[in-house]
């Protein structure tokens, strides 16, 4: 197989926040020789508030953004389900409405860019699984993950609206999403079958409604252990940085002690590989991935 | 001619009545199901066939009066639009069904809509205008007037968006997606004189928009295919063009934005925090901070990355910018 090579979004967090999902997203795509090229010249997506303020620029700025890979003839990697479905979203709008594409395209024509449609965009969860293959992954195994009870946590934006992600998500149903659950398995270990892993941790409400965000995560949470997880797993650096780093505030507003290991999925795929945990930033995570010895 | 497929399906059906019952249970039934019959067909074999002591709510069989709106596992439908064997291709031959919400069930598949309703005419969901009580002429609207409504008057107030809804079910004063989608149908009507009053109410902290977590249950829940998150982005750029956005916490997350990417390219996460927060409000994040610090998640201001041709940006923003916030 041709190695893969894709232009890389990395968005606002693996550089500030989340520096463990730089870390093993590098990592792996090192092992499975992916070459990422990173669109320098990117500009944070509005993750999904910029368009309350102002849609048009937010879109015109995410079709910037597209426009870079364009320029280099490849597909967008994105890192982040808010990111995907930003990016994804404006090329959705873009691709299906020609009115709208001349008017953002006046803008970027007084930069000297063109949006023309021609770049995917997928996140790595399914760059992984649909281009480099579930199969090539799992023959790379060298810690099977045989004893780990893991709960896939999906996160909306990755998912929903199913038309937008069509088979760049390699048409995941998002009722019943399948992915995360593959991969684990293909690693080697237990994915866990329950009601949330299809729904929503809370971040983007989490500065002005803390409570109706601390009570979606402590749910889906409480479902996570209730079915013997030892550990969730999720693409989303913006679910992790509910799930991970707010624990302490989910279990106050929930009046129990909530706590589990959260995995970025370049995380948990490294581990399986056998990279060594301070390679995928381990320390970086605030809960305690307390299997790994 | 093409033999007629027929597949055997077990259903798990959610059994309540509210008088007699201290609990819910589940009962099953299995049914040798017809390529094109739809969950209502099956709601009507088990009454028909099993226990004529079956409830469930419907009436047009055809979509439109929205009553026949339940759950199979998980997935809200409209039971006279749903074709068993597409639910077969996602769940397999065990099928789940349930009220919209089991907590408001009244007997069996039919739940207690009262707040749906309660929400929804909070919203002044009709036309307030002037006009006369025996009007000669129809009032008519163009066909590009229309156009604007962007199909919000499909709705058939079937509630798959709002019982599907997390903030709905985590905080009983949000108003949720369907009462949204009314409210900016009519903001959107040119005989109407009500938009500021709506905007007030879908203004509201607490209840109002801004308490969309922003998960797309409510696109994918919608037999109408109405999009009602993209009804709710709308409401909130009505909110800034009418120069009505107060000055908290929610409309600052959403101004920011633009002010880092202009300096920065990217976001500034702990500024924006500070931004939004404001220089009190932000000390409540301390806790965090401090644990974030400790773990290497929070960079110093002489960090912060920065995009590549920050002038292009900035020009691209000047040249692109609608809205204005104070
Ligand atoms: S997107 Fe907003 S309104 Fe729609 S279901 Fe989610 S929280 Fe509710
Ligand atoms: S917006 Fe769609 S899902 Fe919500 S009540 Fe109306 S028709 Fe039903
Ligand atoms: S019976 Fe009227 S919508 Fe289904």
């Amino acid at each position: 197989m041709e190695n893969l090579k894709y232009a890389f979004f990395v968005g606002c967090t693996p550089k500030q926040s989340t520096p463990e999902l730089m870390q093993s997203t590098l990592a792996i795509a090192q092992a499975f020789n992916i070459e990422l090229v990173e669109l320098v010249e990117a500009t944070c997506c509005g993750a999904s508030h910029m368009q309350d303020y102002d849609d048009f620029l937010s879109l015109v700025l995410n079709a910037r953004n597209i426009c870079y890979a364009e320029k280099r003839g490849l597909t967008i990697v994105t890192v982040c389900n808010t990111c995907q479905l930003n990016l994804a979203t404006a090329k959705h709008r873009l691709d299906n409405d020609e009115k709208l594409r001349d008017r953002v395209n006046a803008k970027l024509k007084e930069v000297g860019l063109e949006y023309r449609g021609t770049s995917e965009i997928k996140h790595f969860l399914y760059a992984l699984i649909d281009d480099f293959g579930i199969d090539a992954i799992a023959s790379k195994v060298k810690n099977p993950l045989k004893d780990l009870y893991i709960a896939p946590f999906y996160g909306c934006h990755n998912i929903r609206p199913h038309e937008v992600h069509g088979s760049s998500n390699g048409n995941e149903d998002p009722y019943r999403p399948t992915s995360l659950d593959r991969l684990i398995v293909a690693l080697g270990g237990h994915s866990v079958e329950y009601g949330h892993k299809n729904k929503c941790c809370g971040f983007h409400v989490e500065l002005q409604a803390p409570k109706t965000a601390n009570r979606i995560s402590g749910s889906a949470m409480l479902d996570a252990i209730d079915n013997n997880a030892d550990t969730m797993v999720t693409p989303c650096p913006l679910c992790h940085l509910r799930l991970d780093v707010q624990q302490k505030n989910i279990s106050k507003e929930m009046g129990e002690d909530i706590s589990i290991p959260i995995l970025h999925m370049p995380q948990m795929v490294g581990l399986a590989l056998g990279i060594s945990p301070e390679k995928l930033g381990i320390k970086h995570n605030i809960a305690k991935i307390d299997f790994i010895k | 001619m093409k033999k007629y497929d027929t597949k055997k399906v077990n259903f798990k059906v959610f059994r309540y009545n509210k008088e007699i019952d201290r609990l819910p249970y589940y009962e099953s039934y299995s049914f040798s199901v017809a390529q094109d019959e739809v969950i209502l067909d099956i709601l009507n074999k088990i009454k028909w066939e099993k226990d004529g002591s079956f409830s469930y709510r419907r009436s047009c069989r055809h979509g439109i009066c929205g009553s026949c709106a339940i759950k199979v596992n998980n997935k809200p439908v409209l039971s006279c639009k749903e074709r068993v064997f597409d639910l077969i291709d996602i769940f397999g031959y065990e099928l789940v069904l349930e009220p919209q919400d089991i907590k408001q069930a009244i007997k069996d598949m039919v739940v207690d809509k009262e707040r749906f309703w309660n929400k929804y005419s909070n919203v002044k969901p009709y036309l307030v205008g002037e006009i006369e009580a025996h009007p000669k002429l129809e009032y008519i609207i163009s066909a590009q007037e229309s156009d604007k409504l962007d199909e919000a008057d499909y709705c058939i107030q079937c509630g798959n968006c709002f019982y599907a809804c997390p903030s709905v079910q985590v905080n009983g004063d949000y108003i949720g997606p369907a009462a949204f989608v009314k409210a900016f149908r009519f903001n959107m009507d040119v005989r109407d004189n009500a938009k500021k009053e709506r905007l007030d109410i879908v203004n509201q902290e607490g209840s109002g928009v801004w308490d969309c977590v922003k998960c797309y249950e409510c696109a994918e829940a919608c037999p109408k295919e109405l999009s009602p998150i993209d009804k709710i982005t709308k409401l909130h750029n009505q909110i800034f063009e009418n120069n009505m956005a107060k000055d908290n916490v929610a409309t600052r997350h959403a101004v920011g934005f633009k002010d880092s990417i202009k300096k920065h390219g990217f976001l500034d996460e702990g500024e924006l925090v500070r931004y939004s927060e404001g220089n009190v409000g932000v000390l409540k994040h301390v806790p965090e901070a401090i644990h974030m610090f400790k773990n290497g998640k929070l960079i110093m201001p002489w960090q912060m990355p920065k995009s590549e041709k920050l002038d292009e940006i900035d020009k691209l923003i000047k040249i692109s910018s609608t809205v204005k916030f104070k």
